[in-house]
């Protein structure tokens, strides 16, 4: 209706919020890496210190931005497939040429460009389980076509664990939020939840408490639902399934990936978070209680650090420049990773409050906006970002401050890295882009 | 089927709500209800560094520095930086070789990191220094950096300065963590005294350091920052003049010497034999120094005025007199008839005079110094009817003897001096099964039984002999720069102690004037002075030793006390040489030159033929060097048994060593060449490579 004029049905206060998100990086990333007596205006403009070449990162981004508001929305609609082929190749290309980095070989580089596959092929799965949940023939109620649609989704999750990128991996799960929503079963999100519920219990208890406990609520079940077990035997099949299985997991597929699949780092992450200690050994994982006061090893160094970092930023924060933790580099990746530390810090409880209310809001308008499309893929796609956005900050934010094993994924919009800038202001734009043309119906 | 997922965007808000609140519930957690964050924070990133200030200095009553400061250097590495320096070039600079130089690279890396410095070679000597700073620009990572340390430019007064060292665990838990480990404490002497006046204030500087521990930089621009106070400066009685003439004339002498100011109690000097320069306890060498030193039979270490124990023997008898007078039990015309011994009592003690009317009133028995009279009045005093019993009359006797701080510590500002000993009635009872009288112990009247005083309060009875009944504690420092009233260290030196002024000023002249016949006519006639009435009195005691295993009875101990002018006294002193003979042998002569060179202010020339000859005199007991050759050979055997290391005890093998050394003549030099210590070489006193340098005076 109003696509000539592409300024009109422009989502601003999206546009407003990712703006007050950029500027807060940029600012970080300076609190975090300047040092003392650089001159700050020649710093900025110098393009050499992080907080510059940052910058232009964001004014890259931003001609990007405008470019996608000034492409026809028809165009995200008709090269989806494409997009997310292209993102396939590139991230198969990442095989032969890749260049190994701090232990991960999904990085391709030209010259001083670094680029991540991986990280890219986020919005082209958004854009193509968009584009494959609004064809007109698709009845997602249908087995084969929810599993084509966790086909697509988590396709370059398996390509990159093979990168040994298991970070990045997990992003593509937020997927099923999205599927979720167009209707794939609750229980399939009921079962995953218990997995994760099970899988971290097996790693937190004894083996044999925790089958005695699946037992009690076995047998619990059988009791309560004996009445109709005597209707249908079908039901007493299923509940001894459902013990066998849970078992089989507690008890085999447990150890057998923590084994063999995962990399003794990961593990090690995952112990520490939860608070175990990680003996690695040729037989089965043992796990013991972590003695009151062992020497930690550097493997919980990061953690324990970021979360000095930000637990001493107390109410009102020290202010920019005024860590002590963040300016002397006891916190590691601190430009990238562990960039919350430094707003932690600097700003205290005050400033990481307000970050997570401006990242709320994002969200919450993200899922407005998309609740209010006309056309299922411009839906599909929104709740593609808001997924991929959601994935990102929770899971940053809870690895900096010790609520999840450290996984190494950006903070959308304010990680030092232009990949990850760009991928990001892309993502929301193209939503944007699809926003101001709402009443249009797009397959 | 839209309106029906449409509840399902409910679903996902409140995911997304859970989570958030999840999060913010962790940083409510952290940055509102922990607060161990903060100081956490602060220890990883702020280093505090403690500013030592400068310690105060000690002056002499002439305002002459005896103790002061000077700046040594310390070299220093930083292990990250010291690639490619020259090791064998440094190496042969600091004379060690490259497995002893990579150890304290080790050394460092474990103590301080690799990116803070840490020390390399504390306290260079000058040469070191001066080859060192020519060279410095080859050696990346290493620098000389300036230390300051005590400096002792007379060499003198070991003993009363005492010296400073590195807090001990003993140290730091009794300051209730005041100290930390690597800070400096006096340890003996002055300096362990006064610790608390002399260090001063501790500033500190916080400064950042980054993740590998560098210094990068001031906290906060240095706003919490605290300066260093400089320790105040002591302001002493001694002479430092006095005090290094005693310690030439105690060279090569067991013994001690102490001379008191009567009026203030202010110690001129105080020397204890034998002697060392405090110098050597300070600066380079100190450790091995000290192990020398503390590895000798002979003691330098100790301080004999205040914890040597000798029986004072006739020197108490003016003492013993004023109890009888104050008792009211004699007066100055009391006399006796002793024809050569005392035979009151079972046992006849026997006295050198026998003549008739050498006791017939107290000045001629002081004078003649008479065993038969002093014995009696001391009878006379412990049995008195009043006292209904020896017991009490004992007990009195010894408060007495208290109230001169005689068995009692004196309270000089010294640390951990002796009491000497006045046994309690009850030891006599225990002894004696309850069953004694005043004839079990009346050689307590001469000074002998079981009496035993150390140099300095023997110093202090003249004091009250020469001021007529009242003494002021002995001690050293008369005052503290700035004092205020809170420095209540002072407070007790300031008290007057009265203890006899009761008895009459004719009394007293009987007893000064007995004192000062002693040195007309009598035994101290070495300590006459030109012009200078001295009063004195000599003593010969008794000296036995348990010597392998047997009791021996060894060459007398050479007693002597003395105060001049009699008519305005100015200086007591007491000087005990052990294994010297009679007092006026080798005790007398000494304590005459020092009231001469005080009194005058110098010595006539003649005199000065006399200091040679005392210095020169080595009266080092013989039993010394059999002593030295048992703790030395026990030793080695000792090493060889643990360390099966033969090369310590080879030397003791050889034939020499193997007769009894205790045959040997007194003061001969010792066969044992190779352990001989600093006694039988003087000039080891003084090693001669050591130089300061800047030697400051003031």
């Amino acid at each position: 209706m109003n696509a000539r004029n592409s300024s009109k049905g422009i989502d601003w206060l999206l546009v407003g919020l990712y703006m007050m998100l950029c500027a807060i990086g940029v600012i970080s990333i300076f609190g975090a890496t300047y040092k003392e007596g650089e001159p700050i205006l020649q710093s900025f403009t110098s393009f050499k210190t992080d907080y510059s070449k940052q910058l232009i990162f964001w004014l890259l981004a931003m001609v990007i931005a405008v470019i996608i508001m000034v492409t026809d929305s028809k165009f995200f609609t008709a090269t989806a497939n494409l997009w997310y082929a292209f993102g396939i190749v590139l991230l198969l290309l990442v095989f032969p040429f890749h260049t190994e980095i701090k232990g991960t070989r999904s990085i391709i580089r030209f010259a001083s460009f670094q680029l991540q596959p991986a990280d890219l092929c986020k919005v082209f799965v958004a854009l193509a389980l968009a584009k494959y949940l609004s064809r007109v023939e698709t009845d997602f109620s249908k087995t084969k076509s929810q599993l084509i649609a966790t086909a697509i989704a988590l396709t370059p999750a398996i390509l990159s664990i093979l990168q040994q990128e298991t970070g990045l991996a997990l992003v593509y799960f937020s997927f099923f939020l999205v599927m979720f929503r167009e209707g794939l079963p609750a229980g399939i999100l009921i079962i995953g939840f218990s997995f994760a519920v099970l899988v971290v219990a097996t790693l937190l208890m004894e083996p044999n408490t925790l089958a005695m406990i699946l037992t009690g609520i076995a047998l619990a079940a059988i009791y309560i639902l004996r009445r109709q077990i005597k209707r249908r035997k079908q039901i007493l099949i299923t509940i001894v399934g459902i013990w066998m299985v849970c078992v089989g997991i507690q008890r085999f597929l447990v150890p057998y990936v923590f084994e063999s699949v995962l990399q003794p780092y990961q593990v090690k992450r995952i112990y520490d978070t939860i608070g175990k200690d990680y003996a690695p050994s040729g037989g089965t994982a043992v796990l013991e209680e972590a003695p009151a006061k062992k020497k930690d090893d550097g493997g919980d160094y990061n953690v324990k650090q970021s979360k000095i970092a930000i637990g001493s930023g107390g109410l009102a924060g020290k202010g920019l420049l005024k860590g002590t933790q963040t300016r002397y580099d006891f916190v590691p990746e601190q430009r990238t990773d562990f960039i919350f530390c430094t707003i932690g810090e600097g700003f205290g409880f005050i400033g990481s409050f307000i970050l997570m209310a401006i990242y709320f809001l994002l969200l919450m308008r993200i899922i407005t906006v998309a609740e209010r499309q006309r056309s299922v893929f411009s839906r599909a796609y929104a709740y593609g970002v808001a997924s991929i956005l959601f994935f990102h900050i929770a899971i940053n934010i809870c690895m900096t401050i010790g609520l999840a094993p450290v996984i190494g994924i950006p903070l959308p919009f304010i990680s030092y890295g232009g990949t990850s800038l760009i991928t990001f202001t892309a993502a929301l734009f193209i939503l944007i882009r699809l926003d101001a043309d709402r009443q249009m119906v797009l397959r | 089927m839209s309106v029906f997922n449409q509840s399902r965007s409910t679903v996902i808000r409140l995911i997304v709500a859970g989570v958030f609140l999840i999060i913010v519930a962790q940083l409510v957690n952290l940055q509102l209800f922990s607060s161990k964050y903060e100081a956490l924070a602060f220890n990883n990133a702020v280093y505090p560094k403690v500013r030592y200030p400068d310690r105060g200095i000690i002056y002499d009553r002439k305002g002459k520095a005896i103790l002061n400061n000077t700046i040594m250097y310390d070299l220093e590495v930083t292990p990250s930086q010291i690639k490619g320096v020259d090791t064998s070039f440094l190496c042969k600079l600091v004379e060690i070789d490259t497995a002893e130089f990579k150890k304290r690279i080790v050394t460092a890396i474990l103590k301080n990191g690799r990116y803070r410095p840490s020390i390399f070679e504390d306290l260079l000597t000058p040469e070191m220094h001066a080859r060192l700073e020519e060279n410095i620009y080859k050696f990346p990572g290493f620098a000389l950096v300036e230390r300051p340390v005590r400096v002792y430019p007379f060499k003198a007064a070991a003993h009363i300065m005492g010296y400073i060292g590195e807090a001990d665990s003993g140290n730091i838990k009794r300051s209730n963590g005041f100290y930390r480990l690597g800070d400096y404490i006096g340890k003996t002497g002055l300096e362990a005294y006064y610790e608390r006046v002399l260090m001063g204030k501790r500033g500190v500087e916080y400064l950042i350091k980054d993740n590998k521990n560098r210094l990068v930089g001031k906290y906060e621009n240095g706003i919490y920052d605290t300066a260093a106070v400089a320790g105040r400066n002591l302001h002493t009685y001694i002479d430092i003049e006095l005090q290094q003439l005693a310690e030439k004339l105690m060279q090569g002498k067991v013994g001690a010497v102490v001379a008191i100011e009567p009026k203030s109690g202010g110690i001129l000097s105080m020397v204890s034999g034998p002697n060392f320069d405090p110098n050597m306890l300070t600066g380079p060498n100190k450790q091995q120094n000290f192990n020398k030193l503390f590895l000798d039979v002979s003691s330098p270490l100790l301080n004999r005025a205040i914890k040597g124990q000798y029986p004072p023997g006739s020197t108490f008898k003016p003492l013993g007199a004023l109890v009888a007078l104050d008792e009211g039990i004699i007066t100055p015309s009391f006399g006796i008839g002793c024809s050569g011994a005392y035979y009151g009592c079972s046992r006849p003690v026997k006295c050198t005079h026998s003549n008739a009317g050498h006791a017939a009133n107290l000045r001629l028995a002081i004078a003649n110094s008479c065993n038969s009279y002093f014995t009696h009045i001391y009878r006379l005093s412990v049995d008195a009817g009043k006292y209904k019993g020896v017991k009490n009359g004992y007990q009195k006797w010894k408060q007495y003897m208290n109230a001169f701080d005689l068995g009692v510590r004196v309270g000089v500002d010294l640390p951990s001096e002796d009491r000497g000993n006045i046994p309690d009635s009850s030891v006599y009872n225990k002894v004696y099964r309850n069953s004694w009288n005043s004839c079990t112990n009346l050689t307590l009247g001469i000074g002998q039984d079981m009496m035993l005083a150390t140099p300095l309060q023997l110093a202090n009875s003249m004091c009250i002999i020469a001021n007529k009944g009242y003494y002021y504690t002995p001690h050293f420092v008369k005052n503290i720069d700035d004092e205020t009233p809170a420095d209540s260290i002072m407070n007790p030196f300031r008290i007057k102690h009265e203890p006899l002024t009761s008895i009459p000023d004719d009394a007293y002249e009987a007893v000064i004037s007995g004192m000062q016949d002693v040195v007309e006519i009598g035994t101290a006639r070495v300590a006459k002075l030109p012009d200078i009435n001295v009063c004195a009195k000599t003593g010969t005691a008794e000296n036995y030793r348990v010597i392998d295993g047997k009791r021996t009875k060894l060459k007398d101990n050479s007693v002597f006390v003395c105060f001049a002018p009699r008519e305005d006294p100015k200086i007591a002193i007491a000087v005990i040489v052990e294994n010297a003979g009679y007092g006026g042998t080798w005790a007398g002569p000494i304590a005459a030159l020092m009231m001469e060179k005080f009194l005058n202010d110098t010595l006539r020339t003649e005199r000065l033929k006399e200091v040679e000859r005392i210095a020169a005199a080595n009266l080092m007991p013989g039993w010394l060097v059999r002593e030295q050759y048992k703790a030395d050979s026990t030793r080695a055997y000792n090493w060889f048994k643990m360390t099966k290391d033969s090369s310590a005890i080879k030397r003791f093998l050889r034939r020499e060593y193997k007769k009894d050394s205790l045959q040997q003549k007194e003061n001969s030099p010792s066969p044992i060449r190779d352990i001989r210590t600093t006694w039988q070489r003087p000039e080891a006193i003084v090693p001669e490579q050591y130089s300061l340098t800047h030697p400051v005076t003031a």
